[in-house]
């Protein structure tokens, strides 16, 4: 393994993930709720009319973040290599990968571990390291 | 009207967390990922610095029964560990290894306007359907 220096961005990472951080902290003091975005997105197929305008409300936040973004700094535009085959298969394991396994990045990942939940951190080590595994199997034995 | 304008803010604060922490960027992702290549340690900073204020704001959460809107907290009970939890983030863990795209950073880049990304997400949906067809069929 080599780290790739001129990659390393701590200050942005760092601050990306306070923002992160906050924003879980707003929604767990002010809704009393878990900002666990695979949650929150499943939640809407099984709709219950209370909970419809919150999730809504979430999931619209995030999408509007880059046009917020713009207003004060260029957008970064993110680099996707995947082709449409790839983006199919990997969408389809997510949905379900998350749904199955009760939550993602954020609700395991950053809430979870800050409840310093047992099934959250079995959650976070499963799924990082089939990360993991599956960018070494693409990237170093398929060398896509 | 409160709790959905809060929701709304979180959710905004998130995005933009996601924009300026490198993680809506899948390449960003995937280098983070590829332990074997040239490693981009970034990502690991990102939750150190979520989890610090998570701490502290679960730890401030954790004896309310009220939040600060007066909503009931709604804490996960669910405590077992069990095949669905490990194989479920399995296959999350494959699919986020295969485009470097987990669901918050997938909503934010169709919020940037990119198509790959409405391809993911319509994917990703299709993928929570199948589950909820499945749980109704086994009466759950």
């Amino acid at each position: 393994m080599t780290i790739a220096w001129s990659q390393f961005t701590p200050g942005a990472a760092l601050a990306g993930g306070l923002l992160i951080g906050l924003a879980a902290a707003l929604f767990v003091l002010l809704n009393g709720r878990i900002a666990g975005i695979s949650g929150v997105l499943g939640g809407l197929l099984r709709p219950q009319r209370r909970d419809i305008a919150w999730r809504v409300a979430f999931i619209g936040g995030l999408i509007a973040a880059p046009w917020l973004y713009r207003l004060f700094a260029a957008l970064p535009l993110p680099q996707i290599e995947a082709g449409t085959g790839m983006l199919v298969a990997a969408g389809l394991l997510v949905g379900m990968g998350t749904r199955y396994g009760a939550g993602c990045t954020s609700g395991h990942g950053v809430c979870g571990l800050s409840r310093l939940s047992p099934r959250s951190l079995v959650a976070t080590l499963a799924f990082m390291g089939a990360g993991f595994a599956t960018v070494f199997v693409v990237r170093h034995l398929l060398g896509a | 009207m409160l709790v959905v304008l809060a929701a709304g803010l979180a959710g905004l604060v998130f995005g933009l967390g996601l924009i300026v922490s490198g993680m809506a960027n899948p390449a960003k992702v995937l280098g983070f990922l590829d332990l074997g290549g040239a490693w981009d340690p970034s990502l690991a900073l990102v939750m150190a610095g979520a989890i610090a204020v998570g701490l502290l704001a679960f730890r401030l959460a954790g004896p309310r029964s009220l939040s600060w809107l007066g909503e009931e907290m709604r804490m996960p009970k669910a405590r077992d560990i069990d095949r669905r939890l490990v194989l479920g983030s399995l296959a999350f863990g494959i699919g986020w290894g295969l485009a470097g795209f987990c669901p918050g950073p997938g909503l934010v880049a169709l919020g940037m306007g990119e198509g790959k990304a409405l391809i993911f997400v319509g994917a990703m949906l299709a993928g929570m359907g199948l589950f909820e067809l499945v749980e109704r069929a086994r009466g759950r």
